[in-house]
C-alpha cells in the first residue's frame, strides 16, 4: 500500500520488482523430459527395425525354393510292375520306385550313361528326397498319366538350394562343402540348360513337419494354430463378456466381487506355463483328452486369454457413461434392455480390441502347448480339432533348434509368418474400433 | 394402463385425485449418511412443481426417489412412504420398470442415445410395445417430437444421429423421447443449466405447453426459472424440505427466514 502511494508520488516510477518464478528451471525441466522421451522412443525403434530387419534378411531367402524341370518317362513297367493301374495300387506297394522313374529321368537330363548306375545315384542327390513322395501324390491324383512322357517340376535338395542362394561357398575346401565340385558342375549344367528355377516357396505353406527342409512347411501349424484360435473366440469372449457384465452390472459389492476380481487380475499375470499344467493336469490326464490336440491346447489358452478379455470388458463397460444408463433407465427399460441396448453396444470397441489383443497373445503362446504336447512331429493335417497339431510358435520352437543352414531360414520365415499373422490381428482391432466407436 | 388407475382409484380409501404424487416422511440415506429428512410433499396434477434449494440441499435426491432411479446407487436407502395415484411407489408388488414408464425423466445434462433422432424417440415406445406397427410408430414419433417442439427441425434429417443436435435441441429431443412412452409425470432434473438462455427459453415455454397432459416435477437452481414456469414450489435445505407452496406466495411472501435468505440471494 505504501509502495503504491510513493509511486504516485514520485513523476519517474519505478517497476515493480517482478516475481521470479522460477519459470526457467521449470522450462528446463520439461525440455529435458521431451528429451528422455525422444530418446526412449528412438531406442525403441532402433531396436524394432534391429529385430525385424534381421529376421526379414534371413528369413526372406526362404520364401524362394531351387526347382528342376524335367522330362520324365512314366514307365508303366517300373511304376506298375504288376499292371494294375489305379489310386491304390500307385499309392501302395515300394514307394523307391518313383525314384527310379525320377533317376532315369534326371540323369538323362545330365547326360549320363544310362549304364552308369553309380553316377546317376550321385547326381540324384541333388533332387530333394521328397520328390518320390510328389511323384506318387501326382499319379494316384491322376493314374491316367502312367506311361506317358510329363514334364514334371521337382524340389531340389536342401543343399543345392542353400548353394543357389549363395549360403555355401565354393571357395572353401570341398571336402567341408555339402557340394561338391562335380555337383557344382552338375547345377551350372541345369542352370545352363534352363531346367533349374528359383520359385516362390509355396512348399513353406503347405508342407507339415519334415526331417528335410525343402518339405518342412508351416502348414499343419498354421491350422493348429487357426484352429485354437477359433476355440478360444468361440469360448473366452461370450464367457469373458458374460462374466464381466455380471460382475460389471449384477454382482452386489460385497468381499466375495471384491476377491473374485483381484483374483481375475491376478491371473492375467499368472506365467503362461502354468496354466499349461493345468491343462496337462485337469483336460489331459482328469478329462482324457487327448494329447498334442489343439482342442485341449485352444482350451488351455481359453484360460489363460480371459483375464485379458474380462479386465478389458470391464473396463469398456466402465467407459460407458452413466448418463446413457440413466436414460434408457429413465424410459422405463429393465436393466438387462438397458445394457444390451445401449451400454454393450458402445463398449463394443473396447471389448473387440481387448478380445483381439488376447487373441493375439494366445497365437504368440508357445510355454503352454509345450505342457500338453503340442511340440510334436506332425506331418499330417489335422483334420478335426482332436488331432494332433502343432502351432505356429511352436514351430517356431521345434525349427531353432535345427541345426541346418536351411531349417535357419525357415525359422525366421516363421516368424515372419507369425508377426504377418499377429498384424492382421491387430490392423483388425484398430480397423474395429474405428468402425464401431461412437461419439456422445 | 388406465385400467390400473381405476382399479386403484376403487380400491385406494383416501385417494385424492387432484394430487397425482406424495410423499410421506421420507428418508434417504447414502450408506451412513442422511441426505433427506422426513420429507412432506405433494406434487398437484397438471400443475409444475419445482424444488428449488442450494447445492446439496436434496432437491434432485427426491427427485430421483420419485421414479426410484435412485434404486441404481447401491448404498442408497429410501424409508418413508412415495405414492402415486395413492399406490406405494416402493411397494414390493410394484414393478419399478412400469413405474418408470409411467413416470419419465429428463436429465440435467442432455442425455441422447448415440443413435438417431428416430431411434432415441422410438426406442421408449418399442421396448413397451407401444405402437402396433411401423406407421404407428412413425406417427407416435412425429408427435413426440411435435410436441416437444422440435418437429420442424429435424424432420428432414431424422435418420442422423441425435448426438449431432444442438445443446438445447439434444434436451429437447430427450424431453420428446421421455413424452414418448406417454407417461403421466414428467420429472426434469435442472433440465436448462447446460443451456444457453434462448434454449432455455425454448424448454421452458415447452414445459409451460406440456403441463396441460402431464404432471411436471422440476429441480432447478434459476429461482427466477422457478417462479416462470412452476405453480407450486418447494425450498429445500440441508435435506429439509423447510417449505412449499404456491409459487407466486413462496416469492412474494416466505413465511421461513431461510426461504426468504435464499430467494433474496443471501445465501446459495
Amino acid at each position: 500500500m505504501t509502495d503504491a502511494a510513493m509511486e504516485t508520488a514520485k513523476p519517474v516510477a519505478t517497476r515493480p520488482a517482478r516475481t521470479d518464478f522460477g519459470l526457467k528451471k521449470r522450462y528446463r525441466v520439461e525440455r529435458r523430459f521431451r528429451i528422455y522421451g525422444v530418446v526412449a522412443i528412438a531406442l525403441g525403434l532402433f531396436f524394432l527395425v534391429a529385430l525385424i530387419s534381421s529376421i526379414v534378411l534371413q528369413g526372406i531367402s526362404a520364401f524362394r525354393q531351387a526347382n528342376v524341370e524335367i522330362d520324365v518317362l512314366l514307365d508303366k513297367a517300373i511304376i506298375a510292375p504288376n499292371g494294375a493301374v489305379n489310386t491304390d495300387a500307385l499309392m501302395t506297394g515300394n514307394v523307391f520306385r518313383y525314384d527310379d522313374v525320377i533317376r532315369n529321368a534326371f540323369a538323362a537330363q545330365l547326360g549320363i550313361a544310362k549304364d552308369d548306375k553309380g553316377t546317376a545315384r550321385t547326381a540324384y542327390n541333388l533332387v530333394s528326397k521328397g520328390a518320390r513322395i510328389q511323384l506318387r501324390a501326382m499319379l494316384a491324383a491322376n493314374p491316367d498319366l502312367v506311361g506317358t512322357r510329363q514334364k514334371v517340376s521337382f524340389l531340389l535338395d536342401s543343399n543345392v538350394d542353400a548353394f543357389l542362394k549363395g549360403h555355401i561357398d565354393a571357395d572353401i575346401p570341398e571336402s567341408r562343402r555339402p557340394i561338391k565340385d562335380r555337383d557344382i558342375a552338375w547345377i551350372k549344367q541345369l542352370e545352363d540348360s534352363g531346367a533349374l528355377s528359383m520359385k516362390f516357396n509355396t512348399g513353406l505353406f503347405t508342407f507339415g513337419a519334415s526331417s528335410r527342409p525343402e518339405t518342412a512347411g508351416v502348414g499343419v501349424a498354421v491350422i493348429g494354430s487357426l484352429y485354437m484360435m477359433a476355440i478360444v473366440l468361440a469360448l473366452a469372449l461370450p464367457i469373458g463378456v458374460a462374466a464381466s457384465i455380471y460382475l460389471e452390472e449384477f454382482a452386489p459389492q460385497n468381499r466375495l466381487t471384491d476377491l473374485i476380481e483381484v483374483n481375475i487380475n491376478n491371473l492375467a499375470a499368472v506365467p503362461s506355463i502354468v496354466f499349461g499344467i493345468l491343462g496337462l493336469a485337469v483336460f489331459i490326464n482328469f478329462a482324457g483328452l487327448p494329447r498334442s490336440a489343439s482342442l485341449v491346447g485352444g482350451l488351455v489358452l481359453t484360460l489363460m486369454t480371459l483375464p485379458t478379455i474380462i479386465i478389458a470388458t470391464r473396463a469398456a463397460l466402465k467407459g460407458v457413461p452413466p448418463s446413457i444408463r440413466e436414460a434408457a433407465l429413465g424410459v422405463g427399460a429393465s436393466k438387462m434392455q438397458a445394457i444390451f441396448h445401449h451400454v454393450l453396444p458402445l463398449a463394443t470397441p473396447g471389448i473387440l480390441t481387448g478380445t483381439i489383443i488376447g487373441l493375439a497373445q494366445a497365437l504368440g503362446e508357445t510355454a503352454p502347448l509345450l505342457m500338453i504336447g503340442m511340440v510334436a512331429f506332425v506331418a499330417d493335417y489335422p483334420v478335426t480339432p482332436n488331432d494332433p497339431a502343432t502351432a505356429l510358435p511352436v514351430q517356431i520352437y521345434m525349427w531353432a533348434g535345427q541345426a541346418e543352414r536351411a531349417f535357419v531360414e525357415r525359422t525366421s520365415a516363421a516368424i515372419i509368418i507369425l508377426l504377418a499373422f499377429l498384424a492382421i490381428m491387430n490392423i483388425t482391432a484398430v480397423f474395429l474400433r474405428k468402425r464401431f466407436e461412437r461419439r456422445w | 394402463m388406465n385400467d390400473i388407475l381405476e382399479a386403484a382409484a376403487v380400491t385406494e380409501t383416501g385417494y385424492d385425485p387432484s394430487i397425482k404424487m406424495s410423499g410421506r416422511d421420507v428418508c434417504v440415506f447414502y450408506g451412513d449418511k442422511q441426505a433427506l429428512f422426513d420429507v412432506n410433499l405433494d406434487i398437484t396434477t397438471n400443475q409444475v412443481t419445482a424444488l428449488i434449494g442450494p447445492s446439496g440441499c436434496g432437491k434432485s435426491t427426491f427427485l430421483r426417489c420419485l421414479n426410484r432411479m435412485n434404486d441404481t446407487i447401491s448404498i442408497c436407502r429410501v424409508t418413508g412412504n412415495i405414492s402415486l395415484d395413492g399406490e406405494d411407489i416402493y411397494d414390493p408388488s410394484i414393478d419399478v420398470v412400469e413405474l418408470r414408464a409411467r413416470v419419465g425423466m429428463v436429465f440435467q445434462k442432455p442425455n441422447p442415445f448415440p443413435k438417431s433422432i428416430f431411434e432415441n424417440v422410438a426406442y421408449g415406445p418399442r421396448i413397451h410395445g407401444l405402437a402396433r406397427d411401423k406407421t404407428d410408430l412413425e406417427e407416435i414419433v412425429a408427435n413426440s417430437l411435435e410436441r416437444a417442439g422440435l418437429f420442424a427441425e429435424v424432420k428432414d434429417r431424422l435418420d442422423e444421429p441425435g448426438t449431432g443436435l444442438s445443446g438445447g435441441q439434444q434436451q429437447r429431443l430427450c424431453i420428446a423421447r421421455a413424452i414418448a412412452v406417454n407417461p403421466e409425470v414428467i420429472l426434469m432434473d435442472e433440465p436448462c443449466s447446460a443451456l444457453d438462455p434462448i434454449a432455455t427459453a425454448k424448454v421452458e415455454e415447452l414445459i409451460d405447453e406440456l403441463r396441460e397432459k402431464f404432471t411436471i416435477v422440476i429441480v432447478t437452481h434459476s429461482m427466477q426459472q422457478a417462479a416462470r414456469v412452476s405453480q407450486r414450489t418447494a425450498f429445500f435445505h440441508l435435506g429439509i424440505l423447510v417449505e412449499e407452496g404456491p409459487t407466486d406466495h413462496i416469492f412474494t411472501n416466505p413465511v421461513d427466514r431461510r426461504t426468504q435468505d435464499y430467494i433474496t440471494g443471501r445465501f446459495g
